[in-house]
């Protein structure tokens, strides 16, 4: 049984872009990308495969309620991550080619889900609008 | 220019198991654009691991998913084992991938009778259905479920099979061969299906990998990868080509999965032929520190399943890339210039998982 190496590399926020898009002209396939909490800081990591099948994770570390630039200019279909990553950390991403504006699950329920939603709820609301969804 | 519409699809649909909305932009009968919408069914699976222990999350893994459930678990332990560097017994090794091949049996035929019955096609749903349940028996007699399995754990299998029993489910695969034989005759080479099937959401092989496309989508674009071929669990010492097929279209969708139910065949008759004797599975101590990514091909394509652990019995992140969620950006693609009619089959031709999607 083989295992596949764990290539993952830490880069400077300045630096994703221009990594991104050389993976892009490598001709690698964008596999996922990925959030993690880790210590109160998120750890966003970019994975990438080769026709070879190597498996390369670029990661940035940014905090909470960063900025990250999209990397939909370089790969279109990198939207779906980067909707799901500000529905689930409210991260803020710019320069999306689709946003969703915190509606990419679609769920009855905005918050934790709905990133732009998750400063206006109290603890108090919280609890109620838990409530409703179970009385529903 | 014609005068846009919007028209709303799903997520109750009669060709759609589980709920996806899609907001059709039309001019006339053709879909110019496609907005999607999930989260109908989003469980929050992942956020579970900060609650329990990490040997019994495995349970939870494999409801990721009703049909990939056993490749879920098995991932999962993979990715486990990864951070904990353990040597998974051979014997574990071989059984977990005689399943997974089950498992890809029995998701290919299930999703050759949802194509059927999306195209009115009865007879032959059921004719794939019927297959699908030696399948399904092989499955519940070997680890007492047909549907989630709960063989797989950290560091082995929960059951073993005897030679016996492997002999018997490589002698009924030869007859399931021959019905399977019959059944893929008819959606490889029948006229109507290939007319209801052909040069229909096309996605040309530099879209398929540049939009993430995975399984039988990548391949059926012409791109010979299949995560089997990394060499996870047994596959190293098995040999299989991936199946591809260059048209990109629904038809070369469905011609790969036809196709790929023969070397599932294949190679379960290898890994029962070369499985060795010994344990099944091994003593586990500890907890994980570290991360892992590990990577599996399931029946819909390649799903990422990686963990980070921090020394506790409690995971700090499970995070799971499903096939479904990256063929999404490839289906709207494929789905632009479409006509309305042939959105149903369009959007059935990625074998959309959209339990696994949400997880």
């Amino acid at each position: 049984m083989k295992r596949e190496a764990q290539l993952i590399e830490t880069i400077e926020l300045g630096d994703l872009l221009p990594r991104v898009e050389r993976q892009k002209k490598a001709g690698d396939r964008l596999v996922a990308i990925s959030c993690a909490v880790v210590e109160g800081e998120n750890e966003i990591t970019y994975s990438f495969e080769d026709r070879a099948h190597r498996f390369l994770h670029l990661r940035i570390v940014v905090p909470p309620g960063a900025t990250i630039p999209s990397v939909t200019p370089s790969y279109w279909g990198a939207f779906v991550y980067e909707n799901e990553i500000h529905d689930l950390y409210g991260l803020t991403v710019t320069g999306m080619n689709v946003d969703f504006g915190g509606h990419f699950y679609a769920t009855k329920v905005p918050y934790p889900f709905a990133a732009a939603a998750s400063p206006k709820v109290t603890p108090a609301g919280k609890e109620a609008q838990e409530k409703e969804c179970l009385d529903r | 220019m014609s005068r846009q519409i919007v028209i709303p699809f799903g997520p109750q649909h009669p060709v759609l198991p589980e709920p996806l909305h899609l907001d059709l932009v039309m001019e006339d009968e053709r879909v110019v654009d496609v907005i999607p919408s999930i989260g109908y069914v989003h469980r929050g699976l992942e956020k579970l691991v900060e609650k329990r222990d990490y040997k019994d999350f495995v349970f939870i893994a494999e409801r990721i998913c009703g049909i990939c459930s056993f490749i879920h678990g098995m991932t999962y332990c993979h990715a486990v084992e990864g951070v904990m560097d353990l040597d998974v017994p051979p014997r574990a090794v071989y059984l977990r991938t005689v399943w997974s091949e089950l498992s890809r049996l029995h998701s290919h035929l299930l999703w050759l009778g949802l194509l059927a019955d999306s195209m009115g096609f009865e007879s032959l749903f059921m004719q794939a259905w019927r297959l699908r349940e030696h399948v399904l028996d092989d499955l519940e007699s070997t680890t007492g479920n047909r549907v989630i399995q709960g063989a797989c754990k950290v560091g082995g299998v929960r059951h073993d099979v005897s030679d016996q029993k492997l002999r018997e489910i490589v002698d009924g695969l030869g007859q399931l061969e021959a019905g399977m034989q019959d059944l893929t005759n008819v959606f490889v080479h029948d006229d109507s299906v290939k007319h209801r099937l052909s040069d229909l959401g096309v996605l040309t092989e530099q879209q398929a990998w540049d939009l993430g496309a995975a399984g039988p989508v990548l391949r059926a674009s012409g791109v010979a990868n299949d995560i089997r071929q990394t060499g996870y669990a047994a596959y190293d010492e098995l040999e299989f080509t991936p199946v591809v097929e260059t048209a990109g279209d629904c038809y070369a969708r469905t011609v790969v999965r036809a196709k790929e139910l023969f070397t599932s065949v294949d190679l379960i008759r290898q890994a029962v032929d070369r499985i060795p004797e010994g344990p099944i599975d091994m003593k586990v101590t500890g907890n994980p520190k570290g991360e892992f990514y590990a990577r599996s091909e399931q029946p819909r394509g390649e799903v990422v399943h990686y963990v980070k652990a921090n020394g506790t019995k409690n995971l700090v992140r499970f995070r799971v890339r499903t096939p479904t969620f990256t063929n999404l950006p490839p289906l709207l693609a494929a789905m632009k210039g479409i006509e309305l009619a042939d959105v149903p089959v369009v959007v059935l031709s990625i074998d959309p998982c959209i339990g696994c999607a949400e997880r």
